[in-house]
């Protein structure tokens, strides 16, 4: 493999392993946890590394999780006092755990390959040239085989607790109910991110992480309904943004993980204007129709209500309908035709008056909304 | 080192000094709005102007560096709002997503600006963690302006902005134009953001908008003096923080600020008067696991303990009125307890306790009852 | 009881839907001047929405409301609003006058501050609900009664012709409810119109006048005695008055 394949790779992979655990994060509206573990746990990487030396040590490893687990130990523990909200919370914990990481990166390890720019920013550009070699014998870039067991892990967690999860997500006072136990699910959950999160960083660094764990998921989640399907597309966007963004970073030969960020953003976008059910341009068409319609709907309704009233002549006459609704004229006139066209109402002679075709679609109208 | 003698050291305090006041005020607003995060996904998403505005102009001017932040700053949080409104994916998410999305976008204009035979790109990098000894006269200058006006306007609409955190469904009865003043407490909120990445950084800078507005709630329970408390706290922690990493070597500006600020924060959250930790934890002594339990769920625990057949068998929200004291929201009670999965909905107004429900009362009676013998 | 001939308010044809959904059906409404009106119905009837909509807070897709005869303008100090509790941070940093002296603030106009004149009205409103000696007492540490008493407070101080008010007596103690049920007699007697989303039929006869039977649809509106029986009630609620009726039962057995 050349080393731009083995970057295309490494990126697929990583973004894959990411969008899993992501997945779960959009859905239980817990993202910005996401951008908190991954700048909380610098310090416990930078803590391990001051004791191994090594930045490929597996204990880096767990020393990040370590900490992910303690940021949202802290971050709970804070909403639990009651006294500060749950986004500020947040907002206190990771910045402070980041500063400490900063400080003893730039106070104490400045004169290795630990530096704060590549934490933050990542350079998969770099990741070829860590090679996983058993016994002279290489067998590629290390952080594909790092993040591949990351990626299989996710994968195998969330089918073993595939319905845990699932009704943890949904509801998490049902899941409580039927004897789950949905802090454990939750801790789970948080350390499969931590654990993406340092497997991750050292590729795209600690930002860039977030974009790969929030905006694949939410892409999907504009374009499937069911539980299975979200998961499986925001795994294919996920890889369809590595591949964008490496080619677009080849082509204008810049930063490649801040361009798959981008390509997943552009990615996002697209479904947000053009998704077939839930995007804006559905959205309008569907209003337009549906405004109509439901302006028919209402004209009968109107209609049916002072029949029999006194005021009926009033109320129902052609030339004052837009009055009472409080409609603009022309849009009156052609709620009143495409009632007409579809047979449910008639005129006799200045009152329009619904006809049984209209007045049992009124009934419906009601009763279906009330009963 | 003397504060008031050394020059560079003078600019740089007062640049902080002011980036403190505005975030630390304006801050405050976000707080109580629940909009944290908001900073967070504001400064990151003020790299990509920065870089825009360096790579269209090759000019570090602090003006037009803080024009182009604002704007795609501004940018990111409209997208935030269209896209929470107009799709079911949720405010967190969006929020995230424009963090992180912008910032990738600022970081691949970095890269094409590094590729560029000029060496006046260098410095850029400083917009990540914050250099406070980079600062410049007129840098200063223009972000005492920015921060300054964004204190004035916040002044002048003082009452407009109290009512658009506490009661914005109030102000928009008596005619008030209430999504106008939320753009605008926002574009405040962009414009003090701006005017603390080149001291902060962008990835810090949203400490400096929820911290001191945090540490400032614990001390007052009312809106003025928070507001000035955070401001104070925020002018404190920028000073300290900015003149401690312009004297030590290698002592990042933004994460320095952050940890005085930080220690602020637990220190209010321990000591504050009346709702402190260490005072809450001196009034209840040790029986705060027990207490905690809401007497709602004993109520129901109890009533549960008459029909032991039927662990679903209902009781009425109004029979747990009864047994509550005059007053108590109920139905928030049981909302809040449901939330916990202790207690869950049988039927309409009708509950009962889930197993786990009932575990938690019995441990609290056992906890009790060890208490007192 | 003053009665004008131009009744206070008139909903005419008011529709409102949440993304295509209707929550309320083509209400018609008239409230005479001086009335105390109940709107009542069952849960999700729209009751809220319907006050929310005559005040112009929630958008509507059809239908019109007048105020003593013109067509409504937010901001004319007409209506005020007293709206549910549980909507508000009630931990936000802020006494109760400072709460109460916020119904100043439409006669205020922009960039003014209240002074001591608009104090002192804020300070006779807390009079008038028993809440004079808790004007500096931060609101995060009321009791839910106090909390509905200051919000009434703060509607007085607007001094409108027209009072809406959302479940005030949702979750407050007796005292404070003999309280709020004082003031809105009072305001009556004065000319003044109240309408009140309310959730506890037994106590319709004795607080209101008249009574808009609301589910979706206007089921029935007019005065108590005419209105509010049991075929309507049926009409309204369904089966469910049945479940109403035992709740109410269980309660008052204590």
């Amino acid at each position: 493999m050349t080393p731009e394949l083995e970057i295309l790779a490494i990126a697929i992979v990583t973004a894959v392993a990411a969008s899993l655990p992501g997945t779960y994060l959009v859905l239980r509206r817990t993202a910005m946890v996401s951008d908190a573990i991954s700048h909380a746990i610098l310090p416990g990487i930078v803590v391990a590394f001051f004791f191994t030396r090594d930045l490929t040590s597996p204990l880096l490893l767990l020393a990040a999780a370590l900490t992910g687990v303690l940021t949202v130990v802290l971050i709970e523990a804070l909403i639990s006092s009651r006294l500060v909200p749950e986004d500020a919370s947040i907002g206190i914990v990771f910045p402070a755990l980041f500063s400490i990481g900063v400080i003893l990166i730039s106070r104490g390890a400045s004169d290795v390959h630990l530096d704060t720019d590549a934490v933050l920013l990542g350079e998969l550009a770099f990741a070829p040239f860590h090679r996983l070699t058993v016994g002279g014998v290489d067998l590629g870039p290390a952080a594909l085989w790092s993040m591949g067991a990351i990626l299989v892990v996710n994968l195998a967690l969330i089918l073993l607790a595939w319905k845990e999860l699932k009704l943890a997500t949904v509801d998490a006072g049902l899941a409580a109910l039927l004897g789950f136990q949905p802090l454990m699910i939750h801790y789970g959950l948080m350390t499969m991110v931590s654990v993406t999160a340092v497997g991750a960083f050292d590729a795209v660094g600690s930002i860039l992480v977030v974009a790969l764990m929030i905006a694949p998921p939410a892409t999907a989640y504009l374009l499937a309904e069911r539980l299975g399907l979200v998961i499986g597309l925001s795994a294919v966007v996920a890889a369809a943004g590595a591949v964008l963004g490496w080619a677009g970073a080849l082509a204008l030969d810049v930063s490649i993980a801040g361009a798959i960020a981008t390509a997943s953003g552009l990615l996002f976008a697209v479904a947000f204007l053009l998704a077939p059910r839930r995007g804006l341009v559905a959205q309008a068409r569907r209003r337009s129709g549906q405004r109509l319609d439901f302006a028919v709907r209402m004209l009968l309704v109107h209609l049916l209500h002072h029949e029999d009233m006194p005021e009926a002549a009033e109320e129902c006459r052609e030339e004052g309908l837009h009055r009472h609704l409080g409609w603009r004229e022309a849009w009156t006139r052609r709620v009143i035709g495409k009632a007409e066209s579809r047979a449910l109402i008639a005129r006799r002679g200045e009152l329009v008056l619904p006809t049984e075709a209209g007045r049992h679609l009124a009934d419906d109208a009601v009763i279906g909304f009330s009963g | 080192m003397d504060l008031f003698s050394d020059y560079t050291l003078r600019v740089v305090a007062l640049g902080s000094g002011v980036l403190g006041a505005a975030a630390g005020a304006l801050g405050s607003f976000a707080y109580l709005r629940r909009q944290s995060l908001v900073g967070d996904a504001l400064s990151h998403a003020a790299l990509p102007g920065i870089a825009l505005v360096f790579l269209l102009t090759g000019s570090k001017a602090p003006l037009p560096i803080m024009m182009g932040a604002a704007l795609t700053g501004w940018i990111a949080t409209l997208l935030i709002r269209a896209v929470v409104r107009r799709s079911r994916v949720p405010y967190d998410s969006a929020l995230g997503m424009a963090l992180a999305v912008f910032f990738g976008i600022g970081l691949v204009l970095l890269t094409l600006i590094q590729k560029r035979p000029d060496a006046a790109q260098a410095g850029l990098e400083s917009f990540l963690f914050g250099q406070a000894a980079s600062l410049l006269r007129e840098d200063v200058i223009v972000m005492s302006v920015l921060g300054g006006a964004c204190l004035v306007i916040l002044g002048l609409l003082w009452k407009e902005f109290k009512l658009l955190s506490f009661d914005s469904e109030f102000g928009d009865s008596i005619g008030w134009p209430m999504r106008r003043f939320d753009g605008l407490c926002t574009l405040l909120l962009v414009v003090a953001v701006v005017t603390g990445l080149r001291t902060v950084g962008v990835v810090l800078m949203s400490a400096m908008v929820v911290a001191p507005a945090a540490a400032a709630r614990q001390l007052t329970d009312r809106l003025a003096p928070m507001v000035g408390l955070a401001a104070a706290i925020g002018v404190f922690s920028g000073v300290t923080g900015a003149v401690l990493s312009s004297m030590v070597p290698r002592l990042p500006t933004g994460p320095t600020i952050v940890l005085v600020l930080s220690t602020i924060v637990v220190m209010s959250l321990v000591l504050a008067p009346d709702r402190g930790l260490l005072w809450r934890w001196v009034k209840l002594g040790r029986l705060q696991p027990a207490a905690a339990l809401d007497p709602v769920l004993m109520h129901l625990y109890a009533l549960a303990q008459q029909h032991p057949d039927d662990p679903d068998h209902g009781h009425g929200v109004g029979v747990l009125r009864t047994m509550s004291p005059a007053g108590a929201d109920i139905e928030r009670v049981l909302d809040d307890l449901s939330n916990r999965g202790l207690v869950h909905s049988v039927g309409h107004d009708l509950w009962a306790p889930t197993p786990i429900g009932r575990r938690e009362a019995e441990r609290s009676i056992e906890a009790q009852s060890k208490v007192a013998s | 009881m003053v009665v004008d001939q131009t009744p206070a308010m008139e909903v005419e044809d008011l529709t409102v839907a949440y993304s295509d959904q209707p929550v309320l059906w083509d209400i018609d409404l008239t409230v005479p001047a001086g009335d105390k009106m109940a709107i009542v119905g069952p849960n999700g009837a729209g009751k809220s929405t319907l006050i929310k909509a005559a005040m112009g807070l929630v958008p509507s897709v059809a239908g019109e409301v007048r105020v003593f005869g013109r067509r409504f303008a937010k901001g004319n100090g007409e209506i005020a609003y007293v709206p549910q509790r549980s909507s508000l941070e009630w931990d936000f940093p802020t006494d109760v006058l400072d709460v109460v002296t916020m119904g100043t603030y439409g006669g205020l106009g922009w960039f003014r501050r209240p002074g001591n004149a608009e104090r002192d009205r804020a300070r006779a409103a807390l009079e008038e609900v028993t809440m004079a000696a808790f004007e500096h007492r931060p609101i995060a540490q009321l009791s839910g009664g106090q909390q509905q008493r200051v919000l009434l407070a703060r509607a007085l101080v607007q001094e409108a012709p027209i009072l809406m008010l959302d479940e005030p007596f949702q979750g407050v103690d007796a005292p404070t409810e003999r309280a709020i049920v004082a003031v809105l007699d009072r305001l009556s007697d004065e000319g003044k119109t109240v309408i009140v989303v309310h959730h506890d039929l037994q106590t319709v006869p004795e607080y209101f006048d008249s009574v808009l039977l609301l589910n979706v649809r206007a089921i029935e509106s007019g005065s108590v005695a005419d209105v509010f029986t049991e075929d309507n009630l049926r009409l309204t609620f369904g089966g469910r008055v049945g479940v109403l009726a035992q709740l109410a039962a269980t309660v008052s057995e204590g």
